[in-house]
């Protein structure tokens, strides 16, 4: 027992990524597990390591923990990812919330049947060029600090920075119009724990290929 | 000014419920303006009221807050009931994702078809039965104490209420294999603010109907089909 965190997961990003980031952020160590066959998520569930019979699953300082925003939040608060007081939190909670917003859109693209990519492509570029970006384009522009709470690194600067890359994944020109979004996603690419996730060889885990959707898909349904 | 929370939402349950039973819980009076109107969105939106262009927005403490779950996250810790450290709030925040997961089913059903409302009916109980109840049934077993997490009410209990008693609108013998949940309702529901908040007049809003639903629609102009699960 290593007493790092496992996180058990397909091989991919999913629900799990931004787990994945946050850790990494964090200079947190972590070990996989990855689901490949139906048979062995119904062990967890039947061996009782899935609470709602769901994953992400992180085992993590004794506890099963499932479900992304509680997991991210015991970590972010464990790791001073979380602000310094209440109304910071609140800030950052808003931010992140609306990320997960987007991180759905832009995590399910490659899952979405063939008939229906266009329409999904076009909602997913929308909402993100313009209900997403500009919001935090404006709280970089507003106060004009290196990040998005309280003038110190959180989880909301991680998520956002992934979100960035994501968006980027389908439209390598989303931060055309966004000055400030450019210059915070190289501020924040550069933090040394980042910078090292974001290297060939880290945990970071590829977009879904096409091909591979078949295979996620008959290991829960 | 009040100094009161002022909740911005439709006459309806929605995703402002959830806010209303916390805040309820937790004796806190609020107000409330109830959109009626495209115009009145508009507005909100163009005065830059909604972050992400969306409601609930809930005006506290100087913040003008969105995203249900950064508004009751900051109720309850504010009021108290988020456990009193990093562990029991892990707890109470896995619990609330399961509870927020299956009240996620039970939100679309007004905006269903009649033929897609029982198939939804039966997955909500389906679901309510097999996944989510069983696992509040053994937590409250195995340690056999009153409240859900560290033996003190809790964010966790008001939402665990809240989600029986909309599962028992859509079927009201639910509780039936549950004998942990029915004495935990029970015990629940007679705690003074909750039950001021159960009583006829409070600020809760009853099962939505077609009114809710033409409302929100035309707020919204949001007219596409919505699927069941």
């Amino acid at each position: 027992m290593s007493g790092k965190p496992r996180l058990t997961y397909l091989n991919g990003r999913g629900r799990m990524e931004p787990i994945r980031w946050l850790l990494a952020a964090a200079g947190v160590e972590f070990e996989e597990v990855y689901l490949e066959t139906k048979e062995q998520y119904d062990k967890l569930i039947k061996d009782g390591f899935l609470l709602f019979q769901q994953v992400p699953l992180v085992e993590i300082d004794g506890m099963k923990m499932v479900q992304t925003r509680a997991i991210m939040s015991y970590i972010a608060g464990k790791y001073n990812l979380y602000g310094k007081d209440l109304k910071e939190r609140a800030l950052i909670d808003m931010y992140v919330e609306g990320m997960f917003d987007l991180n759905e859109l832009l995590m399910t693209h490659g899952y979405q049947p063939a008939e229906k990519k266009e329409e999904h492509y076009a909602n997913m570029i929308d909402k993100t060029e313009n209900r997403y970006f500009p919001v935090f384009e404006k709280v970089l522009k507003d106060h004009g600090k290196d990040f998005l709470v309280g003038n110190q690194l959180s989880r909301a600067d991680v998520q956002l920075l992934e979100i960035i890359l994501m968006a980027e994944e389908w439209k390598p020109n989303v931060l055309a119009k966004f000055p400030l979004l450019q210059s915070f996603k190289a501020r924040i690419s550069n933090i040394p724990t980042i910078k090292k996730f974001l290297q060939p060889g880290s945990q970071r885990k590829p977009l879904i290929r096409e091909e591979d959707v078949p295979k996620v898909i008959k290991i829960f349904y | 000014m009040s100094g009161k929370p002022k909740l911005y939402y439709f006459d309806g349950r929605g995703k402002m419920e959830s806010i209303r039973w916390l805040l309820a819980a937790a004796g806190v009076e609020f107000e409330e303006e109830f959109l009626e109107t495209r115009e009145q969105y508009e507005k909100l939106l163009q005065g830059g009221s909604l972050m992400f262009q969306q409601v609930p927005m809930v005006e506290i403490d100087g913040m003008k807050m969105v995203q249900t779950r950064a508004i009751l996250s900051y109720i309850a810790a504010k009021y108290n009931l988020y456990g009193k450290d990093l562990k029991e709030r892990a707890l109470i925040d896995m619990y609330v994702g399961g509870t927020d997961d299956l009240m996620g089913f039970i939100l679309m059903f007004p905006f269903l078809s009649a033929e897609d409302k029982e198939k939804q009916r039966a997955f909500i109980v389906q679901k309510a039965t097999s996944r989510y109840f069983p696992v509040y049934e053994k937590v409250l077993k195995d340690h056999g104490q009153d409240f859900l997490v560290g033996n003190n009410f809790s964010w966790a209990d008001v939402h665990l209420l809240e989600a029986i008693l909309m599962v028992e609108e859509k079927k009201s013998d639910v509780l039936s294999g549950f004998p942990q949940l029915q004495a935990f309702k029970a015990r629940i529901s007679s705690i003074p603010t909750i039950k001021k908040f159960l009583e006829p007049g409070s600020q809760r809003k009853p099962v939505p109907d077609d009114k809710y639903v033409e409302t929100v629609r035309r707020v919204l102009r949001m007219y596409y089909d919505i699927k069941a699960n």
